[in-house]
């Protein structure tokens, strides 16, 4: 049954992310990005991750996919892949180096999660905030400074320059 | 139930998935988008060993991986509209001097 399940949601997350690289129109690559994030939440759900499957959903598939589509209204780049392409044949070159890169990637990493499939314990949500606010909180304290960071540098360049 | 492994190979997929859209691409906002699509498999992966090794601590960072996304996507975006308020046509090709 989880069988089933894994084969049908890393199926759907395959196609979702193989749409949005190969369908020119952003706005459907967002829409595409959106059902693929989906897909890893319910993915993070199989692997008893609640709290992170709830906040995939809301601050990626809600807030950072609304910025995006703002993004994509506002400039309407639709035209921007149209016309002669300057480096097309450097493009298809391309595709070799990220086939080595998938196939490394794809050998090593399951080799290093390991075969063993012993049942582990869970940690729930009151283990992660136990972490987070013992073992992790400098770091977590550090993302606050980010966060502002990040505000007071969108601010200044979406600013309108008087000239 | 399905072994760790498998969920980091479906990462390493989605991953390469994400670099083959960053090389192809020419529109900077399905780059950025395509990006979001590995952090994302990456995430993938960090939730597979922590589930493989049974800790907390790869949950941990992925809520970091997520913050800094947000934060990236903020200033990004507000960069991408800045250029397009200079330039009108919006292609990464285009864009090879830091000042014009």
């Amino acid at each position: 049954m989880e069988w089933v399940a894994f084969l049908i949601t890393g199926g759907c997350a395959i196609a979702f992310a193989v749409g949005l690289v190969v369908r020119p129109n952003p706005l459907h690559g967002a829409l595409f990005l959106v059902g693929n994030l989906f897909c890893v939440a319910v993915l993070y759900l199989m692997l008893r991750a609640e709290f992170l499957a709830l906040a995939q959903v809301i601050v990626y598939a809600g807030a950072i996919m609304v910025l995006f589509i703002f993004a994509i209204m506002l400039l309407i780049p639709g035209k921007a892949e149209a016309g002669p392409d300057p480096l097309g044949p450097q493009r298809i070159l391309a595709l070799p180096f990220a086939g080595v890169l998938g196939l490394i990637v794809v050998l090593v990493l399951p080799y290093a999660a390991g075969r063993a499939a012993a049942p582990m314990p869970t940690v729930g949500v009151r283990g992660i905030g136990q972490l987070l606010f013992t073992d992790y909180l400098f770091p977590f304290e550090v993302t606050s400074v980010l966060l502002l960071a990040a505000l007071v540098g969108a601010l200044t360049l979406a600013k309108r320059r008087p000239n | 139930m399905v072994p760790p492994s498998y969920y980091a190979a479906l990462s390493a997929v989605l991953f390469t998935i994400g670099v083959i859209g960053v090389l192809v691409r020419r529109n900077p906002l399905v780059i950025f988008m395509s990006i979001e699509l590995m952090l994302n498999a990456a995430n993938l992966a960090f939730v597979a060993f922590g589930r493989a090794r049974g800790v907390a601590d790869g949950q941990i960072i992925v809520f970091f991986v997520m913050t800094v996304a947000a934060a990236e996507v903020a200033v990004g975006l507000a960069i991408i509209v800045a250029i397009f308020r200079v330039r009108y046509r919006i292609s990464v090709d285009d864009l090879s001097l830091m000042r014009w």
